[in-house]
């Protein structure tokens, strides 16, 4: 600490205009490490749209976006990314039907029944089921859910979308759950009592008062649920095999955006050819789909905000 | 009203009650079911990765190169290069983080800059870490020209777990009293000096968790590492960071390809031969033994730091 000095008006080292100078010196510094923040939005849009720029001058956008092959490595290569997309759609169809029912009964549990104590011991622990490396989950994938799987659909191939889909939907779990059971607890205990005033049960009152109270907080774990299916690589890369495939069927194997990119980039394609720069150009496609869904996801919370 | 009926029509209710009542207990049960079968995942996975790694599971896995022999391979070169690049992760993300957060915290004015910066950290939260690969691809190995190295990995991972920090340390900020500050503004100290002496020490706990946490999320990591070029196969380990004579330390192994605990077990996973599967269960049991370790500690200091402090 600072020794107290009588002498400030003199100007010594300690004095208040060194002090005050020094503040604002500390806080250029400051204010230069968080706009680290804006300058990587800036970066991650500028990356993306110069690097696919090469990749649109010579496919025109209307192939890539009404193709249905994607087969960008061959001797005649195509560049439709719809079966990109589709793999990428089916997976996080897959990963939600597992994650929003799960996620919103266990956020219900701790938020309207558990006792505290379990609550504050099963939290910490769930939120363990989303710090797994992604790559550990490819392993569950691959060799513990398929094999699985296979025993109740026989003919089930070894790679496919379902067993991938299934895994991230475990994966995502504690995001949906947290998020939602941080909406759910900041209803106010009043609109609770009001609710077992009129005689309604914990089950009446967590439906029918809580969710629709908490329903913008609840949208949005969703949303966040949704993003991180959709960005998933290494479980998809892993167990869902890497050959594009417009299919919806989620017992067939097939690529993801994130899958392709983890391919190309595994193999040692020069830095301006077009399968290489291509990779960008669906990275675009990525980022905008999270973007989509993000400000999907921030009308909805904004339509069903409920204020106290 | 007569007695009787009254009593009849308060038996109903009882009876109503009782019946809705069902309900709860049938979704208490619903909802520990899943719970615990969610939990009960991750302890198979881990026995199960454990089990079937453990033929692989000794001294010589960690002291051997990758090989293409499956029961000579081992993680040496993996778990150095994963331990160079949370040291290059800690060093970045740790000061900036903190400082991006005591500005958003402590000094930042309402206005139209603060507000983008924030809008700006929330979605970095949710941008998929393979772009986070991208940017780092077309940024920092082309670009900067620092190429498929150690130094490009960490600024990558920094970058990723940045939100991590911000969102951890701003927390904890935010749990210290506003009547410290005004306490010490009181006394004369500058803000600088308030958030320093006073705020931080408070909230050392706070920012502990989060960097461990944010660390344990960075170990893992596979895609952006991946899409700037990791390399699976690496039988030299980079020039030692500490040196015999003066001044005592390198920065060479900045520059050096590398490789990494999740990118050697996800080498091992694709390869078709089940004795690569051993090992990759046997690195996968290292891996995840280290991040739920993390998380552990990360829960353990919490707890602790909370106990310490009575406001």
């Amino acid at each position: 600490m600072t020794e107290p000095t009588a002498t400030t008006s003199t100007g010594s080292p300690a004095g208040l205009g060194f002090r005050k100078a020094r503040d604002r010196v500390v806080e250029a510094f400051l204010l230069m490490a968080a706009l680290v923040a804006v300058f990587t939005t800036i970066a991650i849009v500028i990356v993306l749209v110069a690097e696919s720029l090469p990749f649109f001058k010579v496919v025109p956008l209307k192939d890539f976006l009404t193709d249905t092959m994607w087969i960008p490595l061959f001797a005649e290569p195509r560049y439709g990314v719809l079966p990109l997309v589709a793999g990428t759609l089916v997976t996080t169809l897959v990963a939600l039907a597992v994650a929003i029912p799960a996620g919103t009964i266990i956020a219900i549990y701790l938020s309207e029944f558990a006792p505290f104590k379990l609550r504050e011991t099963i939290k910490p622990a769930l939120e363990l089921l989303g710090a797994v490396p992604t790559v550990v989950y490819g392993y569950f994938a691959l060799m513990i859910v398929t094999p699985l799987l296979q025993k109740i659909i026989p003919g089930l191939p070894g790679f496919n979308m379902l067993s991938a889909g299934l895994v991230i939907g475990i994966m995502i779990i504690p995001y949906v759950a947290s998020v939602s059971e941080d909406a759910m607890r900041s209803v106010p205990n009043y609109m609770r009592e009001g609710s077992y005033a009129m005689g309604a049960t914990r089950f009446q009152t967590a439906t029918r008062v809580v969710v629709p109270g908490a329903l913008s907080g609840i949208a949005a774990a969703y949303i966040l649920g949704i993003s991180r299916a959709v960005g998933e690589t290494m479980v998809v890369a892993i167990a869902a095999g890497l050959q594009p495939n417009l299919t919806w069927d989620p017992t067939e194997p097939a690529a993801t955006i994130t899958a392709f990119i983890v391919q190309v980039s595994l193999g040692d394609l020069p830095h301006d050819s077009i399968g290489y720069q291509s990779i960008f150009a669906v990275g675009l496609v990525l980022m905008l789909m999270t973007l989509v869904f993000n400000i999907a996801g921030f009308s909805l919370t904004r339509k069903f905000r409920e204020t106290y | 009203m007569h007695a009787a009926t009254a009593d009849a029509a308060l038996q109903q209710i009882r009876a109503d009650v009782n019946r809705r009542k069902i309900f709860d207990k049938i979704f208490v049960m619903v909802g520990l079911l899943i719970m615990f079968s969610a939990l009960l995942v991750l302890v198979v996975l881990f026995i199960d990765l454990v089990q079937e790694g453990a033929p692989r599971l000794n001294w010589d896995f960690l002291t051997s190169f990758p090989s293409r022999k499956a029961e000579r391979a081992g993680i040496l070169s993996a778990w150095v290069g994963t331990s160079l690049i949370m040291l290059t992760t800690a060093a970045v993300s740790m000061p900036v983080g903190v400082a991006a957060a005591i500005y958003l915290e402590e000094y930042a004015p309402k206005n139209w800059v603060t507000a983008i910066i924030e809008i700006n950290v929330t979605n970095l939260a949710g941008v998929p870490s393979i772009i986070y690969g991208l940017l780092a691809l077309g940024l920092f190995v082309y670009q900067f020209n620092l190429g498929q190295s150690i130094a490009a990995a960490g600024l990558t991972l920094s970058l990723l777990i940045l939100p991590i920090v911000i969102v951890a340390t701003r927390e904890a900020l935010r749990a210290v009293p506003r009547a410290i500050r005004e306490a010490a503004y009181a006394l004369g100290a500058t803000r600088w000096e308030v958030t320093a002496h006073h705020v931080l020490p408070y909230s050392t706990g706070g920012i502990l968790t989060g960097m461990i946490i944010g660390l344990s999320r960075a170990i893992g990591e596979t895609a952006p590492l991946i899409t700037i070029g990791a390399l699976s196969f690496i039988a030299f380990l980079p020039e030692s960071p500490f040196k015999g004579e003066f001044p005592f330390f390198s920065f060479a192994w900045l520059r050096e390809a590398f490789t990494a605990m999740p990118i050697q077990m996800f080498n091992w996973v694709s390869r078709p031969d089940p004795a690569f599967q051993v090992n990759a269960a046997a690195a996968g049991a290292i891996l995840l033994g280290m991040t739920l370790l993390m998380n552990g500690v990360a829960i353990y200091v919490r707890y602790r730091f909370r106990k310490r402090i009575n406001w």
